[in-house]
This record gives C-alpha cells, structure tokens and sequence, in this order.
C-alpha cells in the first residue's frame, strides 16, 4: 500500500483485557501528518485500539510499532517524547494552577537535575497560547468550565511536544459549542503545526467534517478506512452501526453529513428484514 | 523535534509571546542544570526547620536537670560543662533525634500513601500499618517476652507483612485510590481485634508492657534505637524524595501518567515499599504513634498551598509535630508526663473528625 512505513502502526495485534479479547489479528497504520479519526459503535473496541497504539494496554499477540521499534520494549520516556495522549479522564490535582498543569507535560524532557530549562518555559507559555488559555495561567483548574479544563488538558499533550498526539474522546461531557471549539482547535493544530492527530469520537459527522483519515471499527475489526469523502456511505453506516440512513454533502462544509431515516422507515425496514434475520 | 510555532491566534492580537509573569521559578547553574523552586515552599521549609531547631533546643535543655537554651546551644558546640555534656549527649540527644527522625518518617510516608491514593485518608495509621506494626510488637511482647530490641524488630516485621498483604489485596491491574483505603480500613479492623486478643492472652506485665507500647513513646530513646533508624532514613528519604516527581504526575491518574512517561506500577510500588518501611521502623523506635502521618501532609500542604501533598515539607512538618508533642506530653501536665502517644492520639481523634466532616461535605467520602 504505502512505499514508506509510516511512524505509528499496529500488526496484527490481539487486544484482551484480562481473559476477553476484544480485538484479534488487528493491523492499521495511521498516516503521517493526518487527522486521523476512529469511529465504531459503544464497545466496538476503538478506545481499546487506542489505548494500544498509546502502548497503555500490552497486545497479548503482535506488536505496536513507533518509527519501526515495538513501542513496548522502547523506554516510556522517550516515547513519551514522541507519543502524547490525552486520556479520557485525567485528575487535576486540588488547587493546581493552570499554569502549574500545562508545565507538567514537559515532564518526559526533565530529570531530576534538569527540571527546568528556558526552552520548557517558553514551550508551555506558547502551548497556553496555542489552545487560548494564556490568560488564565493563573487560575485554579477547578475553577474552570468544563470546556476551558479540556483546552488546558490539551495545552498540557501540546507542551510535551510530541509529533504523535492521541486523544481519547476529547469532546465527551462537553456540550456542542465546546465540541466545535475542540475540535477546530485539533484542526489547527493539525494544520499549522504539521502534527499527526489519532482521536476517538462518537460523533460520525463531526468525524466526517475534521478528520482526514477515517477508520470505521466494528466488533474488533477495520470495516473500512480512508478519507470521509470515500469511506462515509449509506451502506457503510448501517454495516458499522446497523443504522439505516441517508449521507448527503454538509451544507457547510461539502463534507458528508449523516442523516438518520425516520423512525417509520426504520420499523417497516426492520420489519421486512425480520423473518431473514 | 518539531519546530513549534507560536500559533498567533487570531483573536487575540494583544498577547505577547513572552508574558511577564513566569509560570514557574528555577534556579539554573551554567550547565544547564535547573532545579525548579516553589518560593511559598522554600519559605515554609525554611521555617519549619527554625521551629524544629527551636522545639529541640528546649527539649534538650528541659527536665529534671534544666538547662537554659544558651548553654544547650554552647554544649552542642563542645563548650558545656561536663555534667551538661553528659546529659546532652547521653540523655536527651538521641531521644530528640528519634523524634526528629520519626515525625519525619512518618510525614513522609503519609504523603506518599496519601498521593498514591489521591485521599487524605489514606495514610498509614488509618489503613493498617500501624495495627500491623502493634501486632508484631505485640506477637513478640506476649508470646515470646522478648528484648526492647526484639519488640522493635516485631513491629518492623509485623508492618511490612502488613505493606505487602494490603499491597497484594488492592492490586486489581494496579493499586487505585480507593480500593487501597477500603482493603486498609478492612485489614486494620481485623487486626486490632488480633491485637485485643493478644491482650487478652497476656500475661498481667507483658500485657502492661504491651499497652506502654501501643501508646507510642519517646521515653529513654538512646543512640541504640537511633542508629537503625538513621540508616534506614539516610537511605530512603532521599529516595522517596527523588521519586517525587513522577509521584505528582501520578496524582492526575494512571493514564496520565503513563502518557507523559512514568513507569507506573514500578514508581507506586518502589514509592509504597519505602513508605511502609519508613513507618515500621518509625513504629520500631517509638511504638505506634498515630496522627502524624495522617495530619502533617495535609498541615505541610496548607501552609506551602502546592497543590497535593509535598514529600519534603510532610517531613520536616511531621518532625515539627511530633517535636512539639513531645514537649507538650513532658510539660503540659505539669508533674505528670504522659507518652507523646496521649497527646497525638487525642490531638489526631479531632483531626480525623474534622477531615471526616469536610471531606465528607466536598463529596469525596
């Protein structure tokens, strides 16, 4: 497919947590420079996947590659140098600074006798800057809306300066307006910054309209992957989500845009596929 | 690396690159060695190291044979008389010593247990070393009528034991905050009961040497419980105090952690071994002291107001305390001295009510 190895791939890897697998035989290799997007039904396995590629959960078969390197025998420190993610739920300690925060990204570029250097300084002010809370630098993370906490969050993955940024469902307890803001601010970074983004989202026309890479994950397994524009078809959504639906182009964007059938159209479908079934 | 620009974000014009105001102060040597400084903090280490420099001065100058604070300091620079010298250095040095060296064991692990499972309540007295110690000391006291230095070597045993079957109970995929606080109050509940049997099975003075025990006393401490002590403390408070930082990444959750990183599981478990071994042998000198390790981490973090518990303040704030409690069970009272294990237990008892009510009002417990 690709002449070139890209820098972050999964091969053949089995994913089991304890005694069940969710994920068997798993291959995917996540494009340089792309935004790229997995999207599944709940349980599907895509946090799963991500927290694999993330080398927070050990493949019990194959291995997750970094620049060529199984990322399990690599030392965390540098590939935390190269691979940030943003979790799903962080804690912020009580009474920390915004400020204070964002500096702990710098973590894997410190030691004990080198805690802090100038380049870390400037790094977290222009990673505050980058995510738009320059501002509040001193300001106690708990005293924030739940948007400004997910910007900090992110200003805390920029400051570790990694090429690779993963993002475990970044826009979930936000409400719409902060999803976008989110989501836009992923796009810029992306797009100025030239960094590679992978994140998880739930919802399939926000995925549509930011990622450049799609991969549609059911049941443990790739259904199909590839640019929105190409993979995001009817067909496609009622075989990843069993629901019955109609793609036309996002009057904004051009983009995909999903549309649910209406409810009767889905019962007189379901009805007529139940004696198959 | 990749080379990343400040992306002038287009709604704001105003800001500059640079703000005035560092979001973190450091000292730097040409090198390119940098240590980073807290001033707030600096400054509280600073004057907890004066109040404990004062509270020994007056310890070791107060007894039955007085001496005034200036000839202390004089006979702690050799220049005291020799009836002076004796008392210092024979009587009342050490048992100053194993305080400053207990208090700071115990602040020190508090804090590591307290991070570790991200709760105040989760410090060592509460979730079960400190009964496992007792029941050690106590195996040793009434089934075996052993030496002061086999009780010690009991309580050590008995509170490692303790460390390792919370340890291995907890452990589901790593040890998490709050599984590690049930399993300890379960673990401390059973075995104070093992402890009430002990008691019961007691002959009359191994049983009256047993609850002298339990209460946690500083009482005729010399240079013999302060040598191990020493060794242990010159060995793993510079550890725990060198894992401090990956200890704070781990406060914002495993994942976290791991994704700027930390080697999770090594750092927690090296960081728990060193606390529970700090505690015994802090139990082993002075029996089981309770409140110090609970309080002087969440002492130590309000007065330097850094977020979480600070490793080097809950010490020296734990040596501070259990100064002053000393002196205070020596004094108070007046003819009546009481074991500094009265004063803490008491003095901890409304600690723990109050941290049960506000912890309880912020919705934590």
């Amino acid at each position: 497919m690709q002449s070139r190895r890209q820098r972050l791939s999964a091969e053949s890897v089995t994913l089991s947590y304890d005694q069940r697998v969710i994920a068997r035989d798993l291959s995917v290799e996540i494009p340089d420079n792309s935004f790229t997007v997995i999207v599944g039904p709940n349980a599907c396995g895509k946090s799963t996947l991500l927290r694999a590629l993330s080398r927070m959960l050990k493949p019990t078969q194959g291995q997750v590659l970094l620049d060529g390197q199984a990322i399990h025998t690599m030392p965390a420190k540098k590939v935390a140098k190269t691979l940030g993610l943003l979790p799903q739920s962080s804690i912020a300690p009580d009474g920390i600074t915004v400020a204070d925060l964002v500096a702990r990204g710098r973590y894997p570029h410190q030691g004990l006798l080198r805690q802090w250097s100038p380049e870390d300084e400037r790094i977290v002010q222009e990673s505050m800057a980058a995510t738009g809370v320059g501002e509040l630098g001193e300001r106690y993370v708990d005293e924030l809306s739940g948007g400004q906490r997910q910007r900090v969050w992110i200003a805390m993955a920029l400051a570790q300066q990694t090429p690779l940024l993963l993002l475990d469902e970044p826009t979930t307890f936000l409400d719409i307006q902060h999803q976008i803001d989110v989501l836009d601010l992923c796009a810029e970074l992306h797009e100025t910054q030239g960094r590679t983004l992978v994140a998880v989202l739930h919802d399939l026309n926000h995925a549509a309209r930011y990622a450049t890479h799609l991969i549609a994950v059911r049941d443990g397994e790739i259904v199909a992957e590839g640019p929105p524009s190409e993979v995001v078809t009817a067909e496609l959504v009622e075989r990843v989500f069993g629901l019955r639906c109609q793609v036309i182009a996002d009057p904004e964007t051009a983009t995909p845009l999903v549309v649910p059938a209406a409810r009767e159209a889905r019962a007189k479908a379901g009805a007529a596929r139940m004696p198959a079934s | 690396m990749t080379a990343t620009q400040p992306s002038p974000a287009p709604e704001a014009p105003a800001r500059r690159p640079a703000p005035s105001t560092r979001t973190v102060k450091a000292v730097r040597t040409a090198g390119g060695l940098s240590l980073r400084i807290e001033p707030r903090a600096a400054l509280s280490a600073l004057l907890l190291l004066a109040v404990i420099l004062a509270v020994s001065v007056v310890l070791i100058g107060s007894g039955d044979f007085p001496i005034a604070p200036a000839d202390v300091v004089a006979t702690l620079l050799g220049n005291g008389t020799a009836a002076q010298e004796f008392v210092v250095q024979h009587l009342r040095m050490p048992r100053v010593l194993v305080a400053i060296l207990v208090g700071a064991a115990l602040g020190i692990s508090g804090a590591v247990f307290q991070s570790v499972s991200r709760n105040p309540l989760g410090s060592p007295d509460v979730i079960g070393f400190g009964q496992g110690a007792t029941v050690g000391a106590l195996t040793v006291i009434v089934l075996f009528q052993g030496s002061a230095a086999d009780v010690a070597g009991g309580a050590a045993v008995g509170g490692l034991v303790t460390g390792a079957a919370i340890y291995l109970l907890a452990w589901k995929r790593g040890v998490h905050g709050f599984r590690l606080v049930l399993i300890g109050i379960g673990v401390a509940a059973i075995l104070t009961a093992v402890i009430h049997y002990l008691l019961t099975m007691a002959k009359l003075e191994d049983a009256t040497r047993a609850v002298v025990w339990m209460t946690g006393s500083l009482d005729g401490r010399d240079w013999a419980e302060f040598r191990p002590l020493l060794n242990v403390c010159a060995v793993l408070i510079p550890l725990v105090l060198a894992l401090g930082r990956p200890l704070r990444m781990l406060e914002m959750g495993d994942d976290a952690a791991y994704a700027l990183g930390v080697r999770v599981e090594r750092t927690r478990i090296v960081l728990m071994a060193s606390a529970v071994v700090l505690v015994s042998v802090a139990a082993a000198a002075a029996g089981p002291i309770t409140f110090v390790a609970l309080s002087a981490p969440q002492l130590a973090r309000r007065l330097t107001r850094s977020p979480g518990p600070g490793l080097g303040a809950s010490a020296l704030m734990g040596a501070a305390l259990l100064l002053v409690a000393d002196w205070t069970a020596s004094n108070a009272f007046g003819e009546r001295e009481l074991p500094v294990g009265v004063v803490t237990g008491v003095v901890g008892g409304v600690y723990l009510l109050w941290l049960l009510v506000t912890e309880r009002k912020a919705g934590r417990i």
